[in-house]
């Protein structure tokens, strides 16, 4: 089988903050294939954005990756230098941010903000470029492109600006998209309109994508597999369909329980119980125990390893569940 | 904007107004500047002559009347002293000022703005504490010996530059200016610089502060996901957002070496109208000092109004009604 496109292998990111060493992503593997879409899940501060970050390599002091490789293509990113960096980011792996309202410049006409990615990434002239940038501002559905583009930021909605955040995305042909919580800061109608538009255009431009997101719903929209992060390690990974159905980490089972869902109205919303533990404090064992209802006394003794357990899914717990939903 | 520019130009002839009814109340308490023109040994007689001649004989009242309806015809008074119009006096002595000051900002701003970019951009290194560090010295040493250090050691201990005067001056468009000769730059070199060290320390730290304020914003990451140099995206993404506060500052810092360079005028005998302001407030040449503020007063504004201008100019979501 073909190399996947990008090859996570243990990667290690750190933060060393005054509190102690952070491993905000420890030791996680995981593998994105052309013109898949993979879902990255988990609750706030677990490790989710970072990944993104430390694959573009835009972690700042006091955050480093501390091992592990990011095979892209074939070749380790991680080591690479600055400058080399700087033709991955935009041209190779291009990232769309939570809140279109701060991600674009304020001051500089969106026609600008995307002239920018074809200028540093390509050899076309101004008119060519112009011509590439309406057409792309079309693909995403803004109607009145050409006119647009001399509009600045603050002259368009949430969601129109992630339509432009999105286009930009997509300008330079990215072979890879990390999508950061794309749409949690949006109105629910205009979130399913972005999804679809992002769905589309990977499809597309045949492209793969990074879902980054809190919300397994979106995931099983969009994903063909899912990665469930907990405090910086991955705790399960499947095909979507699998994880949605018969998840095997109880962490995973209590984030679709949390969904409320229209047909059990009478029952209370389940949560799962506690907060995500601090991070510096760990210890050995099993970093859900705390919270965990299937917990024994083996959870606190060692740390459960990511070991296949049926089908495609894999999941880090020495008692996977066995039900189905 | 046409409507924006006459609501300014009314606000500007109300400010004049209220500025020459307070300077015209304020020089009436310093003193009867008679005394001032009039020869030591000078009878009654001819000092209440004098008195006529100058119309101080008259009600202050009647004394402001006068001042205005001839202010209305073009005629801002003569001064005591030199029986000049005043703002002749006045106008003859702006290009050197205004020179200095311009050389003074550029050098500050050339300066301050990469600093300041810099110790934003990477506040927690070494060459950044040491920036800020040494902007302290500039806010805190007084100008007038740092103007009197940089004679010692420029013209005393090593006879580099001269101390005093505009040297050789070169007349373009009626104006006479020293920035176009060698000798001109020779001298304008350590006022500039005293001049400048206060607004450099300034501006490089409100350039500090919007540039990590800015480099914290989601834009910034963003433009570095597209794979944008470190220099672009310092300059061109970060700056331009870090920009407003200090244009203000730029503004006001230039409206008062303008207005108030006369410490460092004094110091270095550079013949502008900071040193014709405190020449005449020793010699009580009340339509001098009148006219003098005014202009200030009219300065200010004017800068003030372009400063709002550019406002619009870096951020589209300013606009001005």
């Amino acid at each position: 089988m073909a190399e996947p496109l990008l090859d996570l292998r243990e990667l290690q990111t750190h933060f060393q903050t005054f509190g102690g060493l952070v491993k905000a992503v420890d030791g996680v593997s995981f593998n994105v294939k052309a013109g898949e879409i993979v879902g990255l899940v988990g609750e706030s501060g677990g490790g989710k954005s970072v990944i993104g970050f430390s694959i573009l390599g835009l972690v700042d002091p006091p955050g480093r990756i501390a091992g592990g490789e990011i095979r892209f293509d074939g070749r380790d990113i991680s080591k690479l230098g600055e400058r080399e960096m700087r033709n991955v980011r935009g041209r190779d792996i291009a990232m769309v941010f939570q809140d279109p309202m701060t991600s674009l410049n304020p001051v500089y006409t969106i026609g600008r903000q995307m002239d920018e990615v074809l200028r540093l990434h390509t050899n076309l002239d101004e008119a060519a470029r112009r011509i590439r940038c309406i057409r792309m501002l079309e693909d995403v559905g803004i109607s009145g492109a050409e006119s647009r583009l001399d509009a600045y930021p603050h002259q368009f909605s949430g969601g129109m600006r992630q339509r432009v955040v999105i286009a930009i995305a997509l300008l330079a042909g990215s072979r890879l998209i990390i999508a950061d919580e794309p749409t949690t800061a949006l109105d629910v109608t205009v979130q399913s309109q972005i999804l679809k538009l992002m769905r589309r255009q990977v499809q597309e431009t045949g492209a793969a994508m990074i879902l980054i997101t809190h919300d397994l719903a979106v995931v099983s929209e969009m994903a063909d597999r899912v990665v469930v992060l907990y405090c910086g390690k991955v705790v399960e990974r499947g095909l979507t369909e699998e994880v949605i159905r018969s998840p095997a980490h109880p962490y995973t089972r209590g984030l679709l329980d949390s969904i409320p869902r229209i047909t059990d109205r009478q029952r209370r919303l389940r949560q799962i119980p506690g907060t995500v533990p601090d991070i510096r404090t760990l210890g050995a064992g099993c970093s859900f125990r705390g919270r965990c209802a299937h917990a024994q006394p083996l959870c606190a003794e060692r740390s459960p390893e990511l070991a296949p357990v049926r089908g495609s899914l894999d999941a880090a717990c020495h008692f996977p569940l066995q039900e189905t939903l | 904007m046409l409507g924006y520019t006459i609501k300014r130009l009314l606000q500007m002839v109300l400010v004049l107004f209220v500025v020459s009814i307070i300077v015209f109340l304020m020089m009436s308490f310093t003193g009867d500047p008679v005394f001032m023109v009039i020869p030591i040994d000078s009878t009654q007689a001819e000092i209440e002559q004098a008195r006529r001649l100058l119309g101080l004989d008259q009600s202050l009242f009647s004394q402001y009347w006068i001042f205005l309806s001839n202010l209305l015809q073009g005629d801002f008074g003569r001064s005591y002293v030199f029986r000049q119009p005043a703002m002749d006096l006045i106008l003859e002595r702006l290009p050197a000022t205004i020179e200095m000051v311009l050389v003074a900002m550029a050098f500050a701003t050339v300066i301050a703005i990469p600093l300041g970019v810099y110790a934003g951009a990477n506040p927690n290194r070494t060459a950044s504490r040491g920036i800020m560090a040494g902007s302290l010295f500039g806010i805190s040493l007084p100008g007038f010996w740092v103007g009197m250090m940089l004679i010692y050691f420029f013209s005393v201990r090593h006879p580099l530059l001269p101390s005093s005067g505009r040297g050789e001056t070169i007349e373009i468009l009626g104006l006479r200016l020293s920035i176009f000769t060698a000798d001109g730059w020779s001298h304008i070199l350590l006022p500039a610089v005293t001049l400048a060290l206060a607004t450099l320390a300034i501006i490089l730290r409100i350039t500090r502060a919007g540039m990590m304020e800015v480099m914290r914003q989601d834009y910034i990451r963003f433009a570095r996901a597209k794979g944008a140099s470190r220099t672009h995206i310092l300059f061109a993404h970060g700056l331009k957002n870090a920009l407003i506060p200090v244009v203000t500052i730029f503004g006001l810092q230039l409206g008062d070496l303008i207005a108030f360079a006369t410490i460092t005028e004094t110091i270095f005998a550079w013949p502008g109208t900071g040193k014709l302001l405190i020449d005449s407030i020793y010699r009580g040449d009340r339509p001098v000092i009148v006219v003098y503020l005014m202009l200030t007063a009219f300065i200010f504004v004017v800068i003030n109004f372009l400063v709002d201008i550019v406002y619009t100019v870096i951020d589209p979501r300013i606009t001005v009604k």
